[in-house]
């Protein structure tokens, strides 16, 4: 029997369009505000709100730990959650090439229905389009997300002060391994997962507990080391990172010394750091290790008066050094 | 007992050690031949820690940097031919030649792809068999066995349309002629881990023997690296040069009687063009007659045009251990990672690229 595939019919806005919608998006996504099927999702809100929007296009868009649709969700609950706000609605756009299974589609839809239960978000509004063949690699996911920031809640970007110390949520360099070693089958890594994962929900009992929290970021993009100068810089403070102390996976850092590559710039979907005063990082870790999402944090370093914009590794031995922004891209469409 | 190669009290015991050594020493000059060490050294912060006596000096030991304009202005050309897939490992997509990169080529909609191994090229030839596959062969001995291994599969397999540009090269050319032009002054050499595990320890004994300069095979790990250099310090302060193997779990006095015969199977030596060092004798591999289906350079003898250098950079200088990339004018205020100029940026073997990238500044 022939696999169905989508072909250019299915982004025509007619009868196979409607069928596609109501047979997998509908289907699986359902809820009473997307059921309302209009132009515009309607819908009321109260409150400060972040806002977000981020295309995804990783290749594979299967991969170990998650597919597209997993990253497509988790990615923007992140975004909304690094502001201290808590998701609420996503929109859900795909491009979808044809050729692409039915299948394959469906997959992906399931894993986004599965993605937006475990944020506790919903998708309300949404578009599907097809473009020809190589005109796009299989399918392309755009989300935006709508999220509120609850009162007295001050976390940003250039917030980190002297003093503070830096947390990192759990090991570095999985989402960015996990893609390398699908793409290219590298059976050294094969136990390497994607860490994907929503971080709102740690996000909410950090900031419960410890609403004193400066800067939380996602290291996405560029890895731990990219992140922490972004924090370095628009704080105008210094950063200093104990290499003995930054949790990396064997497999991850066996990968990356193979390859050539540092796992600090390596990608994370899952990950966050938290900059919080010293006095409150012990009661800040103790939440974290309660949730499944940040059952392996630690400190790893702490934020200094001195060489303000940079971030200085101390290495195992001893020895201090800048730990600079990435530079190029050593692995694109990574998400 | 298993020796933990990342553990910090011994390293700590052995730099005390070297600091013992080099109090009896007046200043001494290391050369790390191999681009890993070099960046492994800037990685565990070891300049720092070393004496202030003792100076470590990049060598020649990145293949990307010393492949000729020449050699990456053909592969670029090769790129540009129809129905051709070029596959290259990620270091040559970003490095400039006369006119422009292959990721410049690539955004222009040539099909250039990163693979990790030649297999990989190997395999998508099989995959695109009315494409030709190109792979650029760039390395020293520590490739070019699999790239030999690919292309005797090749033909066990059948596939012809998978062929190799050779520019792969060979070490000890590349140190004979530094010492040969004696523009710097060496004391010690840390030789390559990787590449004396194919060559063997014995493939340096010409170190010692015709210049009287010590060499250190050392692996590639905190301890690997300080064990290396302590044991040049105590051949120098002795003042007894010899071929020391301090990576013993991996090199062996004759190398890999395998690897070597995977190679000259293949390639036969011939002289080749070296950026910085200019044309070397017997420093080069080219694929035998035997194999000339599979070489690009007979199935494609395409003309380049005139080879255009940048006249500010100075990556030849910094090959050869003459110049700091901190001498280069170019190096962060025009060179960066971004927007490299010469090969050396580029490299994630490149002396420049690891300056650049460990956070040292003028």
């Amino acid at each position: 029997m022939n696999e169905r595939k989508i072909t250019l019919a299915y982004g025509s806005g007619g009868r196979l369009t409607h069928q596609l919608i109501k047979d997998i998006f509908l289907k699986h996504l359902n809820n009473e505000i997307l059921s309302q099927m209009n132009d515009s999702a309607v819908f009321e809100l109260d409150g400060r709100l972040a806002f977000t929007t981020d295309s995804y296009v990783v290749n594979p868009i299967f991969f170990p730990g998650g597919d597209i649709g997993k990253l497509a969700v988790n990615g923007t609950v992140n975004d909304l959650a690094m502001m201290g706000a808590e998701p609420l609605y996503i929109s859900l756009s795909v491009i979808i090439e044809e050729g692409l299974s039915l299948e394959e589609l469906e997959r992906i839809v399931i894993s986004i229905k599965d993605a937006v239960e475990e944020a506790g978000v919903r998708i309300i509004t949404g578009d599907t389009k097809v473009v020809e063949k190589g005109k796009a690699d299989k399918i392309f996911i755009n989300t935006s997300g709508l999220g509120i920031i609850p009162r007295g809640i001050e976390i940003r970007g250039d917030n980190a002060k002297p003093k503070e110390v830096v947390v990192v949520s759990g090991t570095i360099g999985d989402h960015g391994i996990a893609i390398l070693s699908a793409r290219n089958q590298l059976s050294f890594s094969a136990d390497v997962k994607s860490d994907t994962a929503p971080l709102n929900k740690l996000v909410k009992i950090m900031v419960d507990s410890v609403p004193e929290i400066s800067v939380l970021r996602d290291p996405t993009r560029g890895g731990l080391a990219t992140t922490l100068n972004e924090i370095a810089q628009a704080s105008n403070v210094g950063i200093e990172i104990y290499e003995s102390e930054i949790p990396i996976r064997d497999s991850v850092r066996g990968a990356c010394e193979l390859l050539g590559l540092d796992p600090l710039y390596i990608a994370n979907e899952g990950k966050l750091i938290a900059i919080v005063p010293e006095n409150k990082a012990k009661l800040l870790l103790d939440v974290m290790h309660n949730s499944p999402y940040g059952r392996d944090a630690r400190i790893i370093g702490k934020v200094t008066r001195e060489h303000p914009g940079k971030v200085i590794l101390v290495t195992k031995l001893g020895a201090k050094r800048i730990l600079d922004m990435l530079s190029g891209d050593p692995l694109p469409r990574i998400c | 007992m298993k020796l933990d190669y990342n553990n910090t009290q011994l390293a700590r015991r052995i730099l005390s050690e070297i600091e013992e050594i080099s109090s009896h020493l007046r200043n001494v000059t290391i050369m790390e031949f191999c681009g890993t060490h070099t960046h492994s050294i800037f990685r565990f912060g070891i300049r720092e820690l070393l004496p202030s006596n003792v100076r470590m000096l990049s060598g020649p030991g990145c293949p990307v940097c010393v492949t000729d304009n020449r050699d990456i202005d053909y592969s670029l050309t090769l790129a540009e031919m129809p129905n051709t897939i070029i596959t290259t490992f990620g270091d040559m997509v970003r490095v400039p030649g006369s006119y422009k990169s292959l990721q410049d080529i690539k955004a222009e909609g040539r099909d250039v792809r990163v693979v990790y191994s030649c297999i990989s090229a190997l395999e998508i030839a099989e995959e695109n068999p009315d494409k030709n596959v190109i792979f650029l062969g760039v390395g020293f001995e520590t490739t070019a066995p699999t790239v030999a291994g690919a292309i005797i599969e090749a033909r066990k397999r059948g596939i012809d349309n998978f062929f190799v540009y050779s520019m792969h090269k060979l070490t000890p050319p590349a140190m004979r002629s530094i010492l040969e032009l004696g523009e710097v002054k060496l004391d010690g050499i840390l030789g390559p881990g990787h590449v004396s595990t194919v060559i063997g320890s014995d493939a340096w004994s010409f170190l010692p023997e015709e210049y009287k300069i010590p060499i250190a095979i050392a692996g590639f790990d905190i301890i690997d690296i300080l064990l290396g250099i302590k044991a040049l310090l105590e051949m120098i302060r002795e003042n007894r040069p010899k071929v020391v193997n301090t990576y013993l779990r991996s090199v062996k006095l004759n190398g890999n009687k395998l690897a070597q015969d995977t190679i000259y199977e293949v390639f036969e030596v011939i002289d080749s063009y070296w950026r910085g060092l200019g044309k070397l004798p017997n420093s080069g591999l080219r694929i035998r007659k035997e194999y000339r289906d599979f070489d690009a350079s007979v199935r494609f003898p395409i003309e380049v045009k005139e080879i255009k250098e940048d006249k500010l950079c100075r990556c030849g200088e910094v090959i050869r251990g003459v110049i700091s990339p901190l001498e280069c004018p170019l190096f962060d205020s025009v060179c960066n990672p971004s927007n490299p100029v010469g090969p050396c940026m580029v490299s994630s073997e490149g002396t420049c690229s690891a300056y650049y990238l460990y956070g040292v500044r003028r």
